[in-house]
């Protein structure tokens, strides 16, 4: 494998507090060297005077649709879209069909990125046998297998004496749960946030509430049992409220928000655009501050872009038959790019909570730049501002909220593993 | 001058006080021609008018047909069962063949809110929104309105109270919309499971009260309660529904003397209202049925006349 010299950008790396400006060195995949000059003759040298050279970008919660709905995407386009949106790492979530609850679908998923995939992929498992919500998967084999978690999403369980099972089974092995927190039951019938954009538009609503009552028992089921819990795509206040209580009362959990739930709201769903259908939906303008201030103070310790590929049969649809979701990985920083301008963040904080915080969350590789480590790296270029033009995405499927959007700054330039996946040729600013 | 530019009519969201004299002006002049012993103008002659019904429906489906009926435009009706839709076809395919027939406008009722939203993004013919799920139903609300003027004098300063399934009712949205537009107050009663979260936000007053609600109203408007509301526990029982939140009455003694109940069809009674109320001297439930026609006339002539344009 070829050598790599990263000219004089501005080495930023949270985890280990190192921010200067510098080379580094990629060599045989790792992170040969960092800091200061370095002379490597016969290397490839990307100068990147005025970039941000980070440690690579890490996405915990993808779905990458593979097995069973490559019409949406596939492992090799959904990684093809993280490295275009300086993503080196995706943890991939259970509900493909067959469901992965097994170890021959994990093994499938990661036979496949081993070939086809231009990031890593960190299967994620079932907690239940086919997301039925009845009988627990065989959580030490998939762990084994290489499942990096378990979690529910999509399909929560909603019976909480198993729930309690699944942490304490899951807690004998050390795994993680990821929780897609909902009450079913509250939740029913909705397709978009509870407020007076739903009574004007004439939806049903999802009252924030189903959303903060599920993040409390599962945050209580955490305290019950000691495991550790990840609570996914926070998307209001109350339940940023919950997650700082239990982090004071010393219960082990974690959270995440997406980068849509920072700069949109439901009033967003403008006249029934499907293209801002998700769940949990998009809330309302106070949520959205709180959701902000929890990223900001660290109570929600991480962002991740719940990317849920659907093609037009799933979108270009009446709004009440549309599927939940929209992609996010080649937009995700980009709009986390706009919230540093606008002072939420800075750019330390983001970068930190866009790689180092994701993998101290399930315990994975990467995220920070140390000498010997994987030479996973994004080059970001802030101040490089673009159009979000969905029909030029990597991934195969368009259900963006952000089309036509003036973002920022971009990754230029990601390596795997000592590997260029993603580059876009342009002059580095000085 | 009176302007009416629109391609489509879609709700009375957004429609202007001026918009909803002229159509209603347009109507009180179109209605005398239901009077004649030949009931037809020759003024849309070939002209397609497609009534595209996704939902059931009898008067309102009646309603537009008689309209263009009247106004010489060609006709015909597609419902969702013995159609292609029951055979699977998307609404945005059903619509493009639709569309590849070169109808000049499409009436169009769903069952989904917003659906005619979405086909007015994707095919090219007028849309006038025959009622989309719970969201609104713009024509049945300018028939109440040309009702209420025709009988009232006015459309403003008014107290209009609208009982029943509020959260669930397409005409109760469009009727807010378009009376607060023309400078009336309306007053919404029901179960509070009936009541929309963020009701206020519609800009209407919530009574606590039946008598509250009719109280001093020149207009007291009954929705129909359905019984699936029932099997989603909305409420407990028709017969509870019917004493407390059903019109008899006793409760418009306290209305004003000229108070108007109107009703949009199809009634239960003896549920929400009594048959006494029903046949009574306030009830301009058949000048509703009557008006339909004309407003439907006036909104199939302002879309589609040449000379409007």
């Amino acid at each position: 494998m070829s050598r790599i010299l990263l000219q004089g950008g501005r080495l930023l790396c949270p985890a280990s507090g190192l921010d200067e400006t510098g080379d580094l060195l990629i060599e045989q995949g790792s992170i040969a060297q960092l800091g200061g000059e370095i002379k490597a003759d016969d290397a490839q040298v990307v100068p990147c005077c005025g970039l941000v050279v980070a440690p690579g970008l890490i996405d915990l919660h993808v779905h990458l649709r593979q097995p069973g709905h490559e019409y949406k995407e596939t492992i090799a386009s959904g990684t093809a879209a993280a490295a275009a949106g300086g993503f080196t790492a995706v943890a991939c979530m259970p509900n493909t069909s067959p469901v992965n609850d097994s170890r021959a679908v994990t093994e499938s998923i990661l036979e496949t990125a081993a070939k086809e995939a231009s990031a890593r992929v960190y299967p994620v498992g079932a907690i239940t046998v086919g997301l039925q919500g009845a009988g627990l998967t065989e959580m030490a084999e998939l762990q084994e297998a290489g499942c990096v978690a378990v979690s529910d999403d999509g399909r929560p369980v909603a019976d909480a004496r198993l729930m309690r099972r699944a942490l304490e089974y899951a807690d004998t092995f050390g795994l993680p749960v990821i929780c897609h927190s909902e009450d079913l039951s509250l939740s029913a019938g909705g397709h978009m946030h509870e407020g007076p954009t739903s009574t004007r538009l004439g939806l049903t609503g999802i009252p924030a509430q189903a959303e903060v009552l599920a993040i409390e028992r599962d945050l209580a089921l955490a305290g019950l049992t000691g495991a550790k819990v990840h609570i996914a795509h926070v998307s209001c206040a109350g339940s940023v409220e919950a997650i700082r209580r239990a982090k004071a009362q010393g219960i082990r959990c974690t959270a995440e928000t997406a980068p849509h739930y920072l700069v949109l709201s439901d009033e967003d769903v403008g006249d029934y655009d499907t293209h801002f259908k998700m769940n949990p939906p998009l809330r309302s303008s106070q949520d959205r501050a709180a959701v902000r201030q929890g990223l900001a103070q660290g109570v929600i310790d991480l962002v991740a872009t719940d990317h849920a590929p659907h093609s037009v049969l799933e979108k270009e649809v009446e709004f009440d038959q549309a599927a939940f979701g929209v992609v996010g990985l080649e937009t995700a920083l980009g709009v986390m790019l706009q919230l540093v301008k606008e002072g939420v963040l800075d750019m330390a904080g983001l970068i930190q909570r866009m790689s180092a915080a994701p993998a101290k969350a399930l315990g994975l590789k990467g995220g920070s730049l140390t000498q010997g480590g994987p030479a996973d790296v994004t080059v970001i270029y802030d101040g490089l501002a673009w159009k979000v033009e969905p029909e030029h995405f990597r991934s195969l499927s368009r259900n963006t909220p952000f089309a036509g959007w003036e973002l920022p700054g971009r990754a230029v330039l990601t390596i795997c593993g000592g590997r260029i996946t993603h580059r876009l040729e342009k002059d580095a600013p000085c | 001058m009176s302007q009416f530019n629109r391609r489509h009519l879609l709700g009375l969201e957004g429609v202007s006080q001026d918009e909803i004299n002229h159509i209603l002006d347009t109507a009180d002049s179109l209605k005398e021609i239901n009077q004649r012993p030949i009931k037809k103008v020759p003024t849309l002659r070939g002209r397609l008018v497609i009534n595209f019904f996704y939902e059931a429906s009898t008067r309102t489906k009646t309603s537009f047909e008689l309209a263009a009926k009247r106004l010489s435009a060609d006709t015909f009706s597609l419902s969702a069962s013995g159609s292609s839709i029951t055979k699977g076809e998307t609404l945005i395919d059903t619509a493009k063949n639709l569309e590849a027939m070169a109808p000049d406008l499409i009436v169009m009722r769903h069952s989904s809110s917003g659906a005619p939203h979405f086909l007015a993004k994707h095919i090219k013919p007028s849309i006038i929104n025959a009622g989309d799920g719970t969201h609104e139903h713009p024509t049945q609300a300018l028939l109440d309105m040309m009702t209420i003027r025709e009988k009232l004098g006015r459309l403003d300063g008014l107290k209009v109270s609208i009982i029943g399934d509020i959260s669930h009712s397409r005409v109760a949205r469009s009727n807010i919309l378009g009376l607060t537009t023309m400078g009336s107050s309306v007053c919404i009663y029901g179960p509070r499971t009936l009541i929309p979260p963020y009701a206020e936000s519609l800009g209407v007053e919530i009574a606590s009260s039946m008598q509250e609600a009719i109280d001093d109203a020149d207009v007291v408007m009954m929705l129909r309660v359905q019984r699936e509301r029932l099997e989603d526990v909305l409420f407990p029982s028709l017969r509870e529904y019917a004493q407390r939140f059903g019109l008899g009455v006793r409760h418009l003694a306290k209305a004003k003397p000229e108070v108007l109940v109107m009703h949009p069809g199809p009634i239960n009674r003896g549920v929400e209202m009594s048959p006494e109320v029903a046949d009574g001297p306030y009830s301009v439930i058949l000048q509703q049925v009557a008006n339909g026609v004309a407003v439907r006339m006036a909104l199939l002539y302002l879309l589609l006349s040449p000379e409007t344009k």
